[in-house]
């Protein structure tokens, strides 16, 4: 099962990378998205996996019987989702207003902040 | 809970049972009064003149904080606070040691200055759109960062200070901004993605997020899993290499730092690179020292590549703020040079470079601010005969230069001192030539600044030898509140160039705190 999901995994990073290169932001976005993704399975797969075994000690008990899921990656999973997920949203806003303001996709056409034909900066004193 | 007798032996092992004492509340406080400014200054965001009065004495509680939490950690040495009373590793731990209060209450300073600035350079709009709240939120990042003991605990905070830092940088909405704001989103999330595909391999080899449990684990590691270690460690330094922008991985910083309002300029200048290189030094010096050991050429060849293209590209800059974003860089890699060395000396004169960098290259994009106030331009071609207007802002800019460049008699000299002893005295000579050039260079590309914008007659196309004082006209000039912003800064940069031994003191404490952990871990677990 870990070898599966790792295999998944790494399938998902070359994915990402590949669409991060490009130079339309979508396509950088939808890298990103997917990168998110990659890095939640992997901390769910770092966690070991464990099938329907839930966490739970009986009530005569004092701590767990059987080897059971860990469920520390799933907490830690949930913040990265939240986290990725609220990030992305945000990107795709700023993706949009800077294609509305620059009138371009394309990261090499964006050059508002570092113009090309800079003027050198004076020399001598 | 009702009808369940708990085994008190268990408990007595999983959860700390004495009751949190008043004072030792003081670990948090500096996350807590941030997130709650930053709500009240949310409710108020529509009341415009109340707004920097909420944020600004937020902030001054902020500093009162960490200057009660450091002198509690120098009294009673590391501190430890556990989230819901469960006894480490198993509940999430605030564990404060000497360099995170040290570098926490630096920032605070840096923040309380930035928001009296900013009650005058961030017009009514600004304010509306939120930047006090998008500022106190950020210092609950930045405080959480410096405060954490638990590595994905840090990562959280990287990403409550991140989003915060998104927000302040868009603040204004204007073509540069989006431009720069796309680039610097996009690499810093790809940078904390990569902290956090570190952070899950890390918790796979060890089951532990603690970073003092980390670091005992680390240290207790078998031979076939080294291998994994080292290929974690790499990504751990691409990561943090990326947020405290090393050289290859840098070019986020010198697209977007310029495009803000330059109050925010001055607090990113100030405070993000700075977490970048605390987190490397925590995560290299405290967790896995061995791993460092073994990247430290890698990490010296980093760090002089940094110095040298950061200094140089100061000096390709003809406009003021660009300029002083290359010598952040430039900064960067001198604190590298001091963790490629990793001595307790090396490591001292990283933290202390890093506390030196966050006050002077604030206080150099406020001077900046104010020098557009009065010269009306960025550029150095249109910038000239400011000495005349006045001619103790020209002396602030001179001290500040000379401190940015590692001149004596100001901040910037001691650490440079410190960070060349320990590389001369292990034989990295190398990374030392790469120091002196760089401050060489960075002196040149400074001084050239104030040359033109001070004491050259005026504009280019003046003719030489005629004087023109121009008569600053903006009515900012004369609000106090730029002026006491500067002056606070410039006056701890005199005073720490003047006065260094309780500051050396301090940095070698927190540099022993982290590369002989014992206190760290004792904090942690107990007597044991």
């Amino acid at each position: 099962m870990e070898t599966g999901l790792s295999v998944l995994i790494g399938l998902f990073f070359a994915v990402s990378v590949y669409l991060m290169l490009s130079r339309q932001l979508v396509r950088i976005l939808l890298g990103i998205a997917i990168l998110g993704n990659a890095v939640n399975l992997l901390i769910f797969t770092s966690g070991r996996l464990t099938r329907e075994v839930p966490p739970l000690i009986p009530e005569d008990s004092y701590h767990l019987l059987v080897e059971t899921a860990n469920p520390l990656p799933q907490a830690l999973v949930l913040t990265a989702i939240v986290i990725s997920f609220s990030f992305f949203a945000f990107l795709l806003v700023l993706a949009f207003r800077a294609y509305q303001e620059l009138g371009t996709d394309d990261a090499n056409e964006m050059r508002v902040a570092e113009p090309v034909d800079e003027p050198a900066p004076p020399q001598g004193y | 809970m009702a009808g369940v007798s708990l085994n008190p032996e268990l408990v007595a092992q999983s959860m700390n049972t004495t009751p949190v004492t008043l004072g030792d509340w003081v670990v948090i406080a500096p996350s807590i009064l941030t997130i709650l400014g930053g709500t009240l200054c949310l409710m108020t965001r529509k009341n415009m003149s109340l707004q920097p009065k909420i944020g600004i004495g937020f902030l001054a509680l902020l500093v009162l904080a960490n200057v009660a939490l450091l002198a509690r950690v120098i009294d009673r040495g590391v501190l430890t606070m556990v989230m819901g009373n469960w006894l480490p590793p198993f509940g999430i731990a605030f564990t404060v040691d000497a360099l995170g209060a040290g570098l926490s209450l630096v920032a605070s300073i840096v923040a309380f200055c930035t928001g009296l600035y900013a009650s005058v350079s961030v017009d009514g709009t600004g304010r509306r759109y939120g930047f006090y709240p998008f500022l106190l939120l950020m210092m609950t990042g930045v405080s959480g960062a410096f405060l954490t003991g638990d590595i994905f605990n840090l990562y959280v905070w990287f990403e409550v200070l991140l989003i915060s830092s998104y927000g302040l940088l868009v603040l204004g909405n204007d073509r540069a901004q989006l431009d720069g704001t796309v680039k610097y989103g996009i690499l810093n999330l790809l940078g904390t993605n990569l902290f956090l595909v570190a952070t899950a391999l890390l918790y796979g080899l060890f089951g532990t997020l603690n970073m003092a449990d980390l670091s005992q684990k680390v240290s207790a590691i078998s031979a076939d899993q080294a291998g994994m270690l080292s290929t974690i460690a790499a990504l751990y330094f691409l990561a943090f290499a990326m947020k405290a922008a090393a050289f290859p991985v840098n070019f986020w910083l010198p697209a977007s730092y310029h495009t803000p309002n330059i109050v925010v300029s001055a607090l990113f200048a100030g405070l993000l690179t700075k977490v970048g290189v605390y987190a490397l030094i925590r995560v290299f010096v405290l967790i896995m020292p061995a791993a460092r050991s073994d990247l430290g050429d890698l990490i010296a060849l980093v760090a002089i590549a940094t110095m040298l293209t950061g200094a140089m590209g100061a000096l390709s800059q003809g406009e003021v703020r660009r300029s002083l974003g290359y010598m952040i860089i430039s900064g960067i890699g001198s604190m590298l040079g001091g963790i490629a060395v990793g001595s307790t000396l090396a490591i001292s004169g990283a933290i202390f470079y890093a506390a030196h960098s966050i006050i002077v290259m604030t206080a150099l994009y406020m001077a900046a601010g104010i020098l557009r106030l009065m010269g009306g331009s960025y550029r150095l071609r249109d910038l000239g005969g400011l000495y005349a207007a006045s001619p103790a802002f020209a002396a602030i800019f001179l001290i500040l230069g000379f401190a940015v460049s590692g001149l004596p008699p100001f901040s910037g000299f001691w650490p440079k001192i410190m960070l060349l002893d320990a590389m001369l005295s292990s034989g990295r000579v190398w990374v030392a030539t790469a120091l002196l050039v760089s401050s060489f260079l960075t002196t040149i590309a400074i001084g050239r600044i104030w040359i033109y914008s001070f004491w050259r007659g005026g504009p280019e196309g003046t003719a030489d030898g005629t004087a023109i004082a121009l008569m600053p006209t903006d009515k900012a000039l004369s609000s106090p509140a730029l002026w006491v912003s500067l002056g606070i800064l410039t006056a701890l940069v005199i005073y720490i160039g003047l006065q260094p031994e309780w500051m050396l003191q301090l940095v070698s404490r927190g540099a022993s705190g982290v590369v002989e952990p014992m206190g760290y871990l004792r904090s942690v677990f107990g007597g044991a």
